[in-house]
């Protein structure tokens, strides 16, 4: 579209692997990377072959040191992910290579790409529609592999689908309001009676909650659930946090571009992101509550997806219990009754009325099926039974959830019309603002104001 | 031979409905201006339906008016009967109709044309165009005439090598009998305009003493008539009743039998029709479950025995016609005196014109009515006015005068017929307009008289009457918003009316919120009712306390679109460069050379993708700039 540098960035995820990837994409890819690149074939710039992979070696070009023994595969804009000319490097795993490729390309004028860059081009040259890119984007910053496997889904269409066939069905309800709004009461018509509309148009609504319920789940998926653990000092949250932690060490990962809160741990409990808030706080003085002070413990709660409130089976159910207990009492709380290795105390009606029973969980983390059943207790909590995590029409991203908002609220307020029976070219125009938002999510409806979106999302400099 | 007849600033060719408003136009705004028509009998020929108005079309009208345009003045003094339509609807849809006495129009549009300063009427065929480079400049008409002009205007309507067809019968023929412009279309191809042919077709008159009206239902006007003009305030008129009846099983038969020999069926007539104005043959072949069809009897005057079949229009053999007339009810006996028949014309593709009606190619042609694939008389007449606006605008070296979809039904005829083009005649209706609410006809004049009146088209006191109006409207509203009546005042009244009733005090606004009541209704509970309100003004009131919600919501989306409308494209942008368009976008997009992305967005083959390809490509070159500014600005 504009003359665009030529970027590279290593494709593969980091850590150790059989095999590493460099790619190169912009109008000079071929040239740029050439000077690496020694065939073993005798090949030239000029009569290499789109989509055939070449041996070689890859050599730094000022040192002309070896860097390692490589495939290469050079494809040829617009037949490519970004449609530009793209080059691909295939190295052995492991950071090493790939940095050393990476630094070499570098001396030749190529630049390091920023973060989504490949699929900015790739959006922009028109190879993806917004909810692609999106769902790249989306795929960039995945946490665990349960978000990944949606972005992935949502990048097959899943959800683009499923928009589609209910702006189907709106439009044809548009279609029959417009046939009886166009025509005089002179012309012997049939139209659709106020009770079919309605009829109707619960349908869709119910169709478009599930898809907003669905939303709840998508945005656990994207950002994490944003967890408190909370109780006495010596209850034992050092050892659930660290226990947590060893057992999810090999899946923290590092999300580029997101600044860490130095005090959040990120967690992967059965592909559920969880972020561990204020564990600073843990370490530190065993107590939250004590070290935070009542009112910024309540804004710690406030904030957070889910508390896990821990209770110590072999003492009794303490007056801070019963504060703190009160505090969450709006929340959704896993109460975890640990030590139970030890002789009981703690009876269960000393609890306040309202928890219930299932959210109670007794468990000794000295023993490793303790956290099998916290994990258990936890990713039903947090799904409140369903499994909607395998769904495949799930929606990951705020744009698309606040899109199929505006349209169930928009039906409803059409339904409000209907009941009244109030003229249909008045009703219709909540309708079209329905089908207006859905068509935004697949980029049917274009509104001037997503050129802003776009540039604050894709990061599309001067 | 040729001769030098004359030198003009505007020439219009054609004086049907566009060509009438084209006209008056431009002599209004000043100029010299000289109207050409076939036949002078023939000026404003009404010559399908006798009747101005209908859904859609009836906001035409009140559009024009509005702009200080003649037909719904015309047809004020003219109608014979006259109805508000689709009332049980919301009032953006009310339409109004009017059945015209198709003589009296006629002639009171000659005759205001004759009166009209700056403007010569005259009778000739033109048949030649006059032009230098890429530049109109004159017409030639078949006697010779060599008339000079700085723009044109081509208004031919369905003249241009018309030919009229019934059953294997065809011959080339204008409407109702006149003569066909056969020369033009030549000039027109070798001038590289790519012309196409559209069909219509028209139902038989029949005459009045042998229809048996006791087997039909009468149809009355409206009681109390709404003028199409802004102009008149209330109506005094002796309206006629129209008929309405019903085809019978026999009249299926009689179709189904001879369909063979419908011009349309036979295969004589290649070209489009009207999909929303259907031949009969059409609606028994399309809709073979219905049995029977209803159909209208309209008077075409008071002073005439002629009658239109309006529903029937058809394509049929003339000895068919009779027997399937016969078949419907009332009509058993009927005599014909005009037969149906389906008329083919040349006309042009309109994506070949820009917003102002002038062709991108050759300046200073100007284009309107069926010549532009649009259909009917009102579509015709708003085409005209933009059309002689825009040829005045040109001569001027002014901006053109563009309405744009969210301001008027006439932007959104315009721009359907230039953006999206059509393959079949175009007729306006309520469902192509996307913020009808905002777009009714109640308030055309609140929306565009004001224009006109910058323009130099509205008189000094049609724009006094808009203005007093709209104050008369925002004082009432004030005015019914701090008149607060006590429970024990409005409640008997809420109770009487079935609606809830209230504890504290309810102003008279809040109270005609509700859907149960009517202005009309607080008559009774009002302590200081306003004496002689116009009922234009108690109908905006109402509307606009009413509806407020829902017009608000549609306002929002009116804001969304003018955003888009507002980005423009750079008229020397290379589609071809931006790689991420498809390649048909590339091609259309170069075609159609769009002046906002929001037109882009409405040429079909440019996907939404394309557009948001467009949208980040302009917001990329205005930030390279901006750059490039500040850089300059830096060193």
């Amino acid at each position: 579209m504009i003359k665009e540098e030529t970027i590279a960035a290593i494709a593969t995820a980091p850590g150790e692997a059989g095999i590493g990837i460099v790619r190169v994409s912009g109008p000079e890819a071929l040239r740029k990377t050439w000077p690496l690149f020694k065939p073993l074939k005798e090949i030239t710039e000029e009569n290499i072959i789109p989509k055939h992979m070449y041996y070689g070696k890859v050599v730094h070009p000022v040192t002309e040191e070896l860097i390692d023994e490589v495939m290469m595969v050079y494809m040829k804009g617009p037949q490519s992910y970004t449609r530009e000319d793209v080059v691909e490097i295939q190295c052995h795993g492991g950071s090493l290579s790939v940095r050393s490729i990476m630094k070499a390309l570098l001396t030749q004028g190529v630049r390091s790409a920023e973060p989504g860059e490949f699929t900015k081009r790739a959006f922009l040259n028109g190879r993806l529609d917004l909810t692609q890119a999106e769902a790249v984007m989306d795929l960039i910053s995945a946490r665990t592999e349960a978000s990944h496997r949606t972005a992935l889904d949502q990048l097959e269409g899943h959800l683009s689908r499923k928009v589609r066939s209910m702006r189907e069905e709106m439009l044809a309800l548009l279609a029959e309001m417009e046939v009886s709004i166009d025509f005089s009461e002179e012309e012997d018509l049939e139209v659709e009676t106020y009770e079919g509309l309605a009829f109707k148009t619960g349908r869709l609504i119910e169709q478009l909650e599930k898809l907003i319920a669905s939303a709840k789940t998508g945005k656990i998926l994207r950002e994490g659930i944003k967890t408190v653990i909370v109780g006495k000092p010596n209850v034992g949250k050092s050892s659930l946090l660290n226990a947590l932690l060893r057992e999810n060490r090999a899946i923290v990962t590092d999300v580029p571009g997101t600044t860490r809160d130095a005090i959040e741990e990120q967690l992967n409990l059965r592909g559920i992101p969880m972020v561990l808030m204020d564990t600073a706080g843990i370490r530190e003085t065993e107590d939250l509550v004590e070290q935070l002070g009542v009112e910024r413990s309540r804004q710690l709660f406030q904030k957070a997806d889910l508390v896990m409130m821990m209770l110590d089976a072999s003492t009794h159910v303490s007056k801070e219990d019963v504060e703190i207990l009160e505090m969450i009492k709006d929340k959704k709380t896993l109460i975890i009754i640990n030590k139970t290795d030890l002789t009981p105390k703690l009876a269960e009606n000393e609890l306040p009325l309202w928890v219930k029973r299932d959210q109670l969980l007794r468990l000794s983390l000295l023993d490793e099926s303790g956290l099998d059943s916290l994990e258990e207790a936890l990713t039903s909590l947090i799904f409140e039974g369903e499994k909607r995590a395998v769904e495949k029409e799930m929606v990951t991203n705020l744009r698309h959830q606040q899109a199929l908002e505006t349209a169930r609220d928009s039906l409803k307020e059409g339904l409000v019309g209907i009941e009244q029976q109030l003229p249909l070219d008045f009703i219709q125009v909540d309708y079209q603002t329905a089908m207006d938002s859905l068509g935004e999510i697949i980029g049917e409806t274009v509104r001037e104001d997503l050129v802003d979106y776009i540039f604050s999302h894709f990061c599309i400099g001067k | 031979m040729r001769y030098e007849a004359g030198t003009y600033d505007i020439i219009v060719v054609g004086a049907g409905h566009a060509g009438c408003e084209a006209g008056l136009a431009a002599a209004r705004m000043g100029k010299k201006t000289l109207l050409l028509t076939i036949s002078l009998d023939s000026v404003a020929l009404l010559a399908c339906n006798p009747s101005i108005g209908g859904t859609g079309k009836g906001h035409l009208v009140r559009e024009v008016d509005a702009l200080g345009g003649q037909m719904g003045l015309i047809i004020d003094e003219t109608f014979i009967q006259s109805k508000m339509l689709n009332t049980a609807k919301g009032p953006a849809v009310h339409s109004l109709r009017a059945q015209a006495d198709k003589w009296d129009y006629q002639q009171a549009m000659k005759q205001v044309l004759e009166n009209q300063e700056n403007l010569d009427l005259k009778q000739a065929e033109v048949v030649d165009l006059v032009t230098d480079d890429q530049k109109v400049t004159g017409v030639v008409t078949r006697t010779g005439g060599l008339y000079r002009s700085k723009a044109v205007v081509l208004a031919t309507g369905v003249y241009l090598k018309s030919k009229v067809f019934m059953g294997e019968v065809n011959y080339e023929s204008g409407p109702s009998g006149l003569f066909p412009a056969q020369f033009l279309s030549e000039k027109l191809a070798n001038m590289n305009i790519i012309l196409r042919r559209f069909k219509t077709g028209t139902p038989a008159r029949v005459d009045a003493r042998t229809v048996d009206f006791s087997k039909m239902e009468r149809q009355d006007g409206d009681e109390v008539m709404t003028p199409f003009s802004f102009q008149h305030e209330t109506l005094d008129i002796e309206q006629i009743p129209c008929w309405l009846s019903r085809t019978t099983a026999a009249t299926k038969e009689i179709i189904e039998a001879n369909i063979h020999r419908s011009a349309m069926y036979s295969g004589e007539i290649k070209s489009t029709g009207v999909r929303y104005c259907p031949s009969i043959e059409d609606k028994v072949v399309k809709f073979s479950d219905k049995p029977t069809h209803q159909f209208f009897l309209e008077p075409e005057g008071k002073s005439t025995t002629e009658m239109y079949v309006q529903g029937m229009s058809t394509s049929l053999p003339e000895e068919v016609q009779l027997i399937m007339y016969r078949s419907m009810l009332g009509l058993e006996n009927v005599r014909i005196m005009r037969p149906g028949y389906a008329i083919e014309y040349d006309c042009i593709d309109p994506t070949q014109l820009q917003l102002s009606l002038e062709m991108k190619r050759w300046e200073n042609l100007f284009c309107a009515g069926q010549f532009n694939g649009s259909s009917g008389y009102e579509e015709a007449a708003a085409q005209g006015l933009m059309a002689g606006i825009n040829a005045v605008l040109k001569t001027e070296g002014k901006e053109p005068f563009i309405l744009d979809r969210s301001e008027a039904y006439i932007g959104v005829l315009i721009d359907d017929l230039v953006t999206k083009g059509t393959n079949e005649p175009y007729r306006m209706m309520t469902s192509r307009a996307e913020y009808r609410l905002v777009l009714r006809q109640d308030n055309a004049d609140r929306r565009l008289t004001e224009k006109a009146w910058a323009l130099g088209l509205a008189s000094q006191e049609r724009y006094h009457a808009m203005k007093d109006k709209v104050e008369k409207v925002e004082t009432e509203l004030k005015r019914l918003q701090n008149t607060v009546l006590p429970p024990e005042g409005i409640n008997p009244l809420l109770e009487e009316k079935g609606t809830s009733t209230v504890k504290t005090g309810l102003s008279l606004m809040d109270a005609l919120k509700r859907p149960e009541l009517h202005y009309k209704d607080l008559q009774s509970v009002d302590p200081n009712p306003v004496e002689d309100l116009p009922p234009s003004v108690i109908t905006q009131c109402e509307v606009q306390i009413k509806y407020k919600g829902y017009i608000d919501k549609q306002m929002k989306t009116v804001e969304q679109f003018r955003k888009m409308e507002h980005r423009m494209l750079p008229r020397d942008i290379d589609y071809h460069l931006i790689s991420g368009l498809r390649i048909e976008a590339r091609q259309k997009l170069t075609q159609n050379q769009p002046i906002s992305l929001g037109q882009a967005s409405r040429i079909s083959g440019v996907s939404p993708a394309d557009i948001s390809v467009l949208l980040v490509y302009l917001e990329q070159q205005r930030r390279q700039k901006e750059g490039a500014e500040e850089k300059g600005r830096g060193e």
